[in-house]
């Protein structure tokens, strides 16, 4: 069974066919990259898991979308309680207005957790996890702010991480940053996707080359191509994609 | 140890048994030409699949790693390099099933004096002498072990070159062992091809470490003191 899966999952803004009969399977524990050219429907994809559509009008969905083998949209399911599965990490690093220390906390008090101890316990293992323990260990209690752009996107991980996600959902965590936090998150996703399973979009070819497992390539709300990461960088199938990855586009 | 770290530790390891194999090959060629031992010359032939097999492998590898993880600088050297040592390797994989191949043709073991008058098992040993050097230069990613291999190289190609007449006279006093002369001629000329590869080997394991170009440079005699 896979982690994340949708089938013939069509999604339309208005009158505006968004995403086109896309069925893709997510293994547990692996890095899936969605590439493809601007308004090719990878973000709106990536959305999908968390329901972060829900919040935009006019949107009509058809197909399903299944987290551990069940359907995300089906009446039992609470958005709220959806995404606390469904971690998401966003283009611009975006903390809180509050110390580092209750950025991290903030998704456990919001869920109703007090207890001291727990909390601090949390806010230790998403940093580490996050590979940012070591910088702010003994800053936790200044501003978020403070924090480079890096650090604040590795941040915004750990925020993520502390309410123990099982799917992390990432929209070009990496694009906002200069190479070396760059290459520090490339290497916290690759650490991380021992215990996630990792949903990333990017516009970094060579990025989804060094971090993913798979890929999947869209072009105008159609999933053109998907498989392994290696193949698609070696040998794609479908000529559109080796025009969009060699850069030849249009 | 970043992602390309492992990559690139992996794609060593990798290749260090292919060093390994094609070593044990050569080795296993030098011993059934010399003890005339055809079931070694059988087990070589054999395993000539298994190096044709690696070497797929680590160029499907380097390519994987050169498409995915974009390497610059030292890690681009070293993919580049080992792309070609790979190739390198595998013709002197050829080279020893070859020779294996001229053992299993032969009906008698080779002449002694045939064998003496070449020098083709000290050649043979000097071969393999070079490219058990550069895979340790390899290994331990020295370059100076490197170095040495041209000189050894050079005494390769006096044996070489010395070997047309020494053929050419037993064939005089032999007549009637002109075939196995010129297998074993054939021999020695696939020894100086394999002391070839293993020097572009060492070149390349220069080529990585220190950014160096020794291609098409002319060496001196003494040429590893030179570089």
């Amino acid at each position: 069974m896979y982690k994340l899966e949708s089938k013939n999952l069509h999604l339309y803004y208005g009158d505006f066919h968004a995403l086109k009969g896309i069925t893709l399977g997510i293994p547990k524990n692996t890095v899936t990259a969605l590439i493809g050219p601007s308004g090719c429907g990878k973000s709106t994809y990536l959305r999908l898991f968390n329901r972060m559509n829900d919040l935009i009008e006019n949107v009509r969905i058809e197909g399903d979308v299944l987290l551990d083998g069940k359907d995300i949209f089906s009446k039992s399911v609470v958005p709220d309680e959806l995404r606390k599965k469904v971690g998401m990490v966003f283009q611009k690093p975006n903390p809180f207005p509050k110390s580092i220390f209750e950025n991290v906390a903030y998704g456990l008090r919001v869920t109703g957790v007090t207890h001291k101890t727990f909390i601090e316990e949390r806010v230790e293992r998403s940093l580490k996890q996050a590979a940012l323990w070591e910088e702010v260990k003994d800053k936790l209690r200044k501003s978020a702010f403070e924090l480079s752009g890096g650090q604040q996107q590795r941040l915004c991980i750990a925020r993520a991480l502390a309410i123990e996600p099982s799917v992390l959902l990432m929209d070009e965590p990496a694009s906002a940053l200069d190479p070396i936090s760059t290459s520090k998150i490339e290497e916290l996703i690759y650490e991380l996707k021992n215990e996630y399973t990792i949903v990333i979009v990017t516009h970094n070819m060579q990025q989804a080359g060094r971090v993913s497992d798979h890929t999947a390539f869209f072009y105008l709300g159609e999933m053109v191509e998907h498989d392994e990461t290696r193949v698609i960088f070696t040998n794609p199938k479908d000529t559109r994609t080796q025009n969009y990855i060699t850069g030849r586009f249009g | 140890m970043t992602h390309l770290d492992i990559e690139l530790k992996n794609l060593k390891a990798d290749m260090n048994e292919m060093f390994d194999l094609v070593g044990s090959q050569m080795a296993k060629a030098l011993k059934s030409l010399r003890d005339f031992d055809k079931d070694l010359a059988r087990e070589v032939r054999v395993n000539e699949k298994r190096v044709n097999a690696f070497e797929l492998k680590l160029d499907r590898d380097c390519e994987n790693v050169i498409a995915l993880f974009t390497p610059v600088a030292i890690d681009l050297r070293f993919v580049l390099a080992c792309l070609k040592i790979n190739s390198n390797l595998e013709r002197i994989g050829d080279i020893a099933e070859g020779i294996a191949q001229f053992v299993l043709n032969i009906n008698n073991p080779p002449d002694k004096e045939l064998l003496e008058k070449t020098r083709v098992l000290e050649m043979f040993e000097l071969a393999n002498a070079i490219l058990s050097d550069v895979t340790r230069a390899f290994d331990t990613e020295d370059t100076s072990i490197s170095r040495n291999v041209f000189l050894k190289d050079e005494q390769m190609d006096e044996i070489n070159l010395a070997a047309n007449k020494a053929v050419a006279d037993f064939i005089t006093t032999h007549p009637d062992k002109v075939n196995q002369s010129l297998y074993m001629l054939s021999t020695i000329r696939k020894l100086e091809r394999s002391g070839d590869q293993s020097k572009n080997i060492a070149e390349e394991i220069i080529f990585y470490i220190e950014a160096k170009v020794l291609k098409h440079k002319h060496r001196s005699n003494n040429s590893g003191a030179a570089l």
